[in-house]
């Protein structure tokens, strides 16, 4: 619901890390978007490309990249992608307890500049 | 990106006459047509957090809170989950000692705070005019508008949805998820990242449940399938039911 607000500020790092590297134009953007992130890739891509135009990743493209939820069995210690990406109940022992390895990432993964 | 003609439609499995249309991108990584790299452009490894301006501030909110002495709680729910009569009902349980402060979020009106008010208790209403949830310099700003000194804990009442909040840490201690009788039993399943991310998730209005026909064992069930991680209380704010367990954990936390 608010990945124009993620959009936004997607651009403005992306445009930030762009000056540093002493770059003009911003070709591609890499994002990475966990499945428990809450954010919605369609959305997100949807929301960049109103926002592109006039900056200095106009006519960039944008790759999302989604990031399956990773879980730590609390009782066994073995690692598993919960069932619906939601569902932390080990597949080895049945145990319910889990620690989220990966899955909440919002990241601005790589850049393709000149 | 999904174009309408890609989109995955289905038939639900235990009843086929219920179309599934999966808007979800099956694979959001797109195979890059080989040889399109321009000459000149180079590729820059990043992986910085989007929110990392939120974070920041977050992490500073937490810093000036743990020096004030002070435990913060985010409550997230849906609309009308029951939050601000939890508060209400909690703030006049609280023992003398454990002094609160609340800020409340919403789009619109300062409703919220004036049911909140209470002698000695600094209630500050956050009006984000639209925006869908509290992020961390919102709740900085609004605890420079409170008097803290004495407070143990900060309630934090975030806009009512069970979407947008999960992403934004404001800096609190705790986050806790309700999640009413008048809802649906599978909410928790419906709405992952609220309940993957609660320190406590309660059931709310548990004294209207039998007359929603609300099956609390399978609500819970579900509870603890998408939260394994949080400690779950059942509470009825009106009755007073499962308040001791809810305010023992209060005081635990502070």
């Amino acid at each position: 619901m608010h990945e124009a607000g993620i959009a936004e500020a997607a651009l403005e790092q992306a445009a930030e890390q762009a000056r540093r590297a002493g770059a003009t134009r911003i070709h591609r953007i890499v994002l990475r978007v966990g499945t428990l992130s809450g954010i919605e890739a369609g959305a997100l891509d949807f929301a960049l490309q109103l926002l592109l135009p006039g900056g200095p990743a106009e006519g960039a493209e944008i790759e999302i990249e989604s990031v399956p939820a990773v879980a730590r069995c609390s009782s066994c210690s073995s690692d598993y992608t919960p069932e619906n990406g939601l569902l932390f109940e080990c597949p080895r022992c049945g145990a319910l307890g889990a620690a989220l390895l990966r899955g909440r990432e919002l990241e601005l993964a790589r850049l393709e500049l000149s | 990106m999904n174009t309408p003609n890609q989109t995955l439609q289905s038939r639900d499995s235990e009843d086929p006459e219920v179309v599934i249309v999966d808007v979800r991108d099956p694979d959001d990584t797109l195979p890059r047509p080989p040889g399109d790299v321009l000459p000149g452009v180079r590729t820059v490894d990043l992986n910085l957090r989007i929110l990392d301006e939120n974070d920041r501030r977050a992490e500073r909110n937490r810093r000036r809170l743990a020096q004030l002495g002070i435990r913060a709680l985010n409550f997230v729910s849906s609309p009308g989950a029951g939050k601000t009569t939890l508060l209400q009902k909690t703030l006049a349980l609280l023992p003398p000692d454990l002094r609160a402060a609340v800020l409340v979020g919403d789009l619109e009106t300062a409703n919220d705070a004036r049911r909140l008010r209470r002698p000695g208790v600094p209630v500050a209403q956050i009006t984000t005019g639209g925006a869908c949830h509290l992020d961390a310099s919102m709740v900085s700003r609004a605890m420079d508008a409170v008097p803290l000194a004495g407070v143990r804990l900060l309630f934090i009442e975030n806009v009512g949805n069970l979407v947008c909040p999960a992403s934004f840490d404001l800096g609190e201690n705790r986050r806790v998820t309700l999640v009413s009788c008048t809802e649906g039993e599978d909410k928790p399943l419906k709405y992952p990242p609220m309940f993957s991310s609660a320190h406590a998730v309660l059931l709310t209005k548990i004294d209207v449940a039998e007359a929603m026909e609300f099956d609390r064992g399978l609500a819970l069930e579900n509870i603890r399938r998408a939260a394994p991680q949080a400690e779950v209380f059942e509470v009825s704010a009106k009755t007073g039911e499962g308040m001791d367990a809810w305010l023992a954990y209060l005081q635990g936390a502070s």
